[in-house]
């Protein structure tokens, strides 16, 4: 996919500043020299990434090679120790993690992080309410917002949870929160998500709902994806990153990785999927 | 001047019960993960158990190691019943049922002894002053001074040098793969807390001739506590240490120095502390 | 399927009804009723509200923001202590009394709520505790403004309207307390349920999601703080033209604790569980004082430890454990199957 055929559509009600006018599009994310050390661990070391708009990528890499700690230094969970980000070519790297999402930037997380005492719709309407800026509006009744219920039962129908609407998050069972789990990143409107290993957990019988919903998702959306599921990340990627002790082992299309030697000894084991 | 000496002196041996009390607290609250509310209260219970004692002829000296063994057992029972269930809830909870027992705490004292202040009557030789290079020091507040730097440098030598010390030292640190190395966490935690409810019952007795005991000591004086605590970095021995060396220092000089703002020095170190080293100043960074 | 916009489940399925319960409707019929009923204690009635509300200002940051603090009592203090000071220079009208305040108290909460919103755990209730202190110690030093411990006398409140006249018995204070509690419940009814009230309950449930989904919640905290604050400045103002006299202890950890205690008894994170927990202390408190001072606090010890201890899910589940069972027998019997 190249450059010119995703280009990025910007988020609902969104300005982006600060983008630089050309001819050619901005890569939607971009890394340069992304660092982070705690003491003297080096968990990200140089890491470069750049992803066009609606480009299928993912993150790939051992345990403990730093992925997870990229993705928080990309949201802003982290403050990098050196490098920057950029977000279609606004340096974003001082912005706390919420603003990038409002610029359109979202992740989802490894380990669910539900708001398990809200119901389904509650959770994916506090969501949408942020995005369309009603967040801190406290003298309008939530029962009375025509415009974020359908979009919340839109996305219900997107991720087929509508029947559980009304159940407490605490009461789904796995998989249902797995979706829940992406389903709070979409109500956010985002034009790159990234997602943390989005079928971990989740038995190979339960995952067709999940990657419906991510086969599903529109070009105008970016992805980032960390996964240890080969066969999730041979299906839908069209570039891999490999990770290795903090520093991209080496970037490429799928079949590319899968022949490279460096990659096979260090993390495919020499297998070939 | 002979004066700012004398105030350095009172300063240190103030810190000195401060550190000697929340030690426990310090110890429980970065092991087990507990605000524990109640410590103030078996510190009281210290103070007024010796008081009991002396009123039926036990000697002042004779009644501090009992103070300590009580407190003790009381500590290790307690942690039984209530607070190793209490380590999985909330905060709120775990400061709702300490503040619920601290307050019992305070009405039974009432009942009991009623509201006014307890007195002690302290052996001859810790009366009156000592003379050290030309200032007349309280021997009482020497004697302080010097127990708690003996028992410090046990403690230090406990947690240093002694297996036990070691498995507290790793429970602290990560309780689950100090858990999965065989460490009985269980019966750590427990000693702990007996030892560091003990180490309070001990302080508290020790308090009386300094601070006064009434029954509303268990609630006035837990703000130091946790003070010592919170800014120390809970779980450290040497953080509680400076802490405390530290706010009675600054508490007993300010009062003298700046008696119009006296307490507020010290509420305004600890939130100007607090949000320079929101861990505390030994405490992990998270 | 939905794309008509038609929702196949009601929204009051989904919990997002505000209509007024039975309980709530109740519970207000009832202290009007007790104007006529009960002529001799509407003394008392009037502290209970005026107690309520001060805990429904603490529910607001702990049942719903889930912030702990253990010196929400200094804003009551302020409330009370400018009310005071307004009437003894000769301002003593009440409304406007009222007003100043809540932006007396407003604007402390503001200044303090940025050392409170950084912290996390230990250190931010140690911080609580420590502006709680603070200013205990402050209106302690300042005797000759606030009076110190032997408080601030000489308040006159003026005839409400220039028509009622505060009477001894209490009747036109009452129904100026009924009037501002009932007004001030409605207000927080309103802010809960709305989308700032559900990113408040969202900040409790999962802070670090929050930030995830864009949501700026050091401003939100910043902002329930502040709302917090002015309204428990409302109650320290009401209790201080009511009574025409402004306590040290206004201030004091006991009042802090005790709103901690209502909010135990009646249940956090339910608007109207503040005033139920004020009833049944003052109720408790009224009964076990008369035996012996410490009787009431043995006692009272004693149930908050029973009930941090054995409720299950702890204060804020255990009356939402009972509301859920509630909701799941009403969705069995009302639940329209949604169309596939």
């Amino acid at each position: 996919m190249t450059a010119s055929e995703g280009r990025v559509e910007p988020g609902h009600g969104r300005n982006v500043p600060g983008s630089v006018a050309s001819g050619a599009a901005q890569p939607a994310l971009r890394a340069v020299g992304l660092s982070k050390s705690f003491g003297a661990f080096r968990a990200n070391d140089g890491v470069d990434l750049s992803l066009p708009g609606g480009a299928r990528h993912a993150l790939i890499g051992p345990n403990g090679a730093g992925k997870t700690t990229l993705v928080n230094l990309l949201t802003g969970r982290l403050a990098p120790s050196a490098g920057d980000v950029f977000l279609d070519g606004e340096r974003v790297t001082s912005l706390p993690e919420h603003a990038r999402v409002a610029r359109g930037m979202t992740r989802t997380f490894q380990i669910n992080a539900l708001f398990d005492g809200l119901s389904v719709f509650e959770s994916l309407l506090l969501a949408v309410c942020q995005r369309r800026g009603q967040g801190a509006s406290w003298w309008r009744r939530l029962s009375r917002l025509d415009a974020e219920h359908r979009d919340v039962w839109s996305l219900l129908d997107r991720l087929r949870l509508s029947a559980d609407a009304a159940l407490l998050t605490r009461h789904l069972p796995y998989g249902k929160r797995r979706l829940l789990e992406i389903g709070l990143a979409l109500a956010t409107g985002p034009s790159i998500l990234l997602l943390d290993e989005p079928a971990s957990g989740i038995p190979a019988a339960e995952s067709r709902d999940m990657f419906e919903v991510i086969a599903a998702l529109p070009r105008s959306v970016t992805l980032l994806f960390i996964e240890h599921d080969m066969g999730l990340v041979f299906r839908f990627a069209e570039r891999i990153s490999v990770l290795v002790a903090g520093r991209v082992l080496c970037e490429g299309t799928p079949d590319e990785i899968s022949k490279d030697a460096r990659v096979r000894e260090v993390y495919l084991g020499g297998a070939v999927p | 001047m002979a004066s700012f000496f004398g105030i350095v002196f009172d300063g240190v041996a103030y810190g000195s019960l401060l550190f000697l009390i929340s030690i426990g607290l310090s110890v429980t609250m970065g092991l087990m993960n507990i605000v524990n509310l109640a410590h103030g209260a078996f510190a009281m219970f210290g103070g007024y158990l010796s008081v009991w004692l002396g009123a039926r002829g036990v000697p002042f000296l004779a009644t501090l190691p009992v103070c300590f063994v009580a407190l003790g057992l009381a500590g290790a029972a307690c942690e039984r019943l209530f607070y190793q269930r209490l380590r999985r809830r909330s905060q709120l909870d775990q400061v709702l049922f300490t503040i619920g027992f601290t307050f019992a705490a305070v009405a039974a004292a009432t009942f009991v002894w009623g509201p006014a202040e307890q007195r002690v009557d302290l052996p001859a030789a810790l009366r009156g002053q000592v003379q050290l290079f030309g200032v007349g020091l309280g021997a009482y507040r020497l004697f302080l001074i010097a127990l708690v730097a003996v028992l410090s440098a046990g403690l230090v030598a406990l947690v240093e040098k002694t297996t036990f010390g070691a498995r507290v030292r790793a429970a602290v640190d990560d309780e689950h793969v100090s858990a999965g190395l065989g460490i009985p966490v269980e019966r750590v935690f427990c000693l702990t807390f007996a030892f560091g409810s003990g180490l309070a019952g001990l302080g508290g007795a020790l308090c009386i001739d300094v601070l006064g005991l009434e029954p509303t000591f268990a609630l006035k004086y837990l703000v130091y506590f946790l003070l010592v605590v919170s800014v120390g970095g809970a779980g450290s021995l040497a953080g509680t240490a400076v802490a405390s060396i530290v706010l009675g220092l600054f508490d007993v000089a300010g009062k003298y120095y700046v008696p119009e703002v006296g307490a507020f020095i010290i509420y305004g170190l600890m939130i100007v502390l607090l949000l320079v080293f929101p861990a505390g100043l030994y405490g992990r960074r998270t | 399927m939905s794309s008509s916009g038609v929702p196949p489940i009601a929204p009051r399925e989904l919990g997002l009804d505000e209509r007024f319960g039975r309980l709530e409707i109740g519970f207000w019929l009832l202290a009007v009723a007790a104007f006529f009923a009960l002529p001799g204690y509407l003394v008392l009635a009037s502290q209970v509200l005026i107690a309520g509300l001060f805990a429904l200002s603490l529910d607001l940051i702990l049942g719903y923001a889930g912030i702990v603090s253990l010196g929400h009592a200094a804003f009551f203090g302020v409330g009370a202590y400018v009310a005071g000071l307004l009437s003894v220079r000769g301002h003593g009208e009440a409304l406007s009394g009222l007003l100043a305040a809540a932006a007396a108290a407003g604007a402390v909460g503001f200044c303090t709520s940025f050392l409170i919103v950084g912290g996390h755990g230990l250190t931010r209730l140690m911080v609580t505790l420590a502006v709680g202190l603070s200013l205990h110690e402050a209106a302690n030093q300042a005797s000759s403004i606030t009076g110190g411990s032997d408080g601030l006398s000489g308040m006159e409140t003026s005839d409400l309207f220039g028509l009622f006249a505060f009477d001894m018995l209490g009747k036109t204070a009452y129904l100026y307390v009924l009037a501002v509690c009932f007004a001030s419940f409605l207000l927080v009814r309103r802010a809960v349920h709305s989308p700032f009230g559900l990113s408040l309950r969202g900040i409790r449930e999962n802070e670090r999601r929050m930030h995830a989904i864009g949501a700026p919640v050091r401003r939100r905290l910043i902002e329930v703080y502040t709302l917090a604050a002015a309204l428990a400045g409302v109650a320290g103002a009401l209790s201080a033209q009511t009574t025409e006299f402004v306590g040290i202890e206004a201030l004091g950890f006991d009042r802090s604790a005790g709103a901690l205690v209502m909010l135990v008894l009646g249940g956090a994170g339910r608007a109207y569980g503040a005033f139920v927990g004020s009833c049944l202390f003052m109720l408790l408190q009224t009964i076990f004082a008369d035996i012996h001072p410490a009787y009431w606090q043995f006692w009272m010890g004693c149930a908050v430890m029973l009930i941090a201890f054995f409720a299950r899910g702890g204060i804020l589940g255990y009356a939402s454990a009972v509301f859920e069972r509630l909701a799941i027998v009403r969705r069995g019997r009302a639940a329209p199957r949604p169309g596939t």
